[in-house]
């Protein structure tokens, strides 16, 4: 998961940092939505889509285009964490991954050092998939259902 | 009229087959709607009537770019968490969730002894010493609503899948 290529955000010119800020804000549903864009930019439609796909390739952004909330698609998210003894670390990590509904799995400084989001196609499978990492790890999971959602919108500002 | 405001918010199989043919993005074309008409067999003025409306109604988060942060510099990420008093979470919700630097801001349970927070903010900077001085940012709004908080950083990424990075020549070296 490390990225070690070469590149890094240093060498991203001018306009390259202007297209991921400016495309964070959204793209408008028309028929040719990257010229409205390329023309705020000052630039030609070809250059944007190139630079974009560009971009992309180099994994600067991670995707383009429509974000679904998979929660009104019918899905279910949720964050859980486990307190890992240290000499179990990386056995309980591998357990916990070997599951396709974990999404992300990160180690924090804590003494809940793992933290996971577990995202699933109906609400009734998080509980299912939260038994079993418990029962193959016998560790206690704590799930942290989201209550309220206050945005998400982050602009980087490069 | 009330049904078809019902119908707008539930996702039918027109909807399923523009979700299927966008979910991993929105064609690099000049007429990007005129693509995914092609590939749906739907007009692209439906296209555009289904995504404009699942926009409106939060279907779609939004449309636009992704940043792989850790790829942009954002190597920092902390996790901050606070222990807020609930009658003012709304509010300070609100504020915090407003801030350019916060990805994500959820209200969360208790998990009473070991965890007394309830207020969670994802801040991104390209340094610990940044997320803290963002955290103090959201300290400083927050003011007495909050008992205690702490920041948890992320040591290490254990696993990030549902993200397309082509990076093919790392993914077959760690095969």
């Amino acid at each position: 998961m490390k990225m070690s290529t070469g590149l890094s955000y240093r060498d991203l010119s001018q306009m390259d940092r202007s297209i991921i800020n400016r495309l964070q804000g959204g793209l408008p549903v028309c028929d040719e939505p990257y010229e409205q864009i390329a023309a705020s930019l000052g630039i030609g439609q070809c250059e944007l889509i190139g630079r974009l796909s560009k971009l992309l390739e180099e994994g600067f952004l991670s995707r383009f285009g429509p974000i679904y909330n998979p929660e009104r698609l019918g899905g279910a998210v949720t964050l859980a964490a486990l307190e890992v003894p240290q000499e179990r670390f990386d056995e309980v990590a591998e357990l916990v991954n070997r599951h396709d509904e974990v999404a992300h799995n990160y180690a924090r400084a804590h003494q809940l050092n793992m933290w996971f989001v577990i995202a699933t196609e109906a609400l009734a499978q998080i509980d299912e998939v939260i038994g079993k990492i418990e029962a193959q790890t016998g560790l206690k999971v704590l799930n942290f259902p989201k209550q309220k959602e206050y945005l998400i919108g982050l602009r980087f500002d490069l | 009229m009330t049904q078809m405001k019902k119908r707008s918010n539930r996702i039918d199989a027109t909807d399923r087959l523009i979700i299927t043919a966008t979910q991993h993005g929105l064609p690099l074309l000049a007429r990007p709607y005129d693509e995914i008409a092609r590939q749906t067999g739907l007009s692209a003025q439906l296209v555009k009537q289904r995504m404009s409306a699942m926009l409106e109604n939060g279907i779609i988060r939004r449309m636009g770019a992704v940043p792989n942060h850790y790829r942009l510099g954002y190597r920092a990420n902390g996790m901050s968490v606070w222990d807020m008093e609930e009658a003012r979470i709304d509010d300070i919700g609100g504020l915090v969730g407003g801030l350019y630097f916060v990805s994500h801001c959820y209200q969360r349970p208790r998990c009473l002894p070991l965890w007394p927070y309830n207020f969670f903010a994802m801040v991104h900077a390209r340094s610990k010493r940044e997320v803290e001085a963002k955290v103090a940012r959201i300290a400083h709004l927050v003011g007495e609503a909050s008992r205690s908080h702490t920041i948890l950083y992320s040591s290490k990424i254990l696993k990030k899948t549902g993200i397309r990075l082509k990076e093919r020549r790392e993914e077959t070296c760690s095969d």
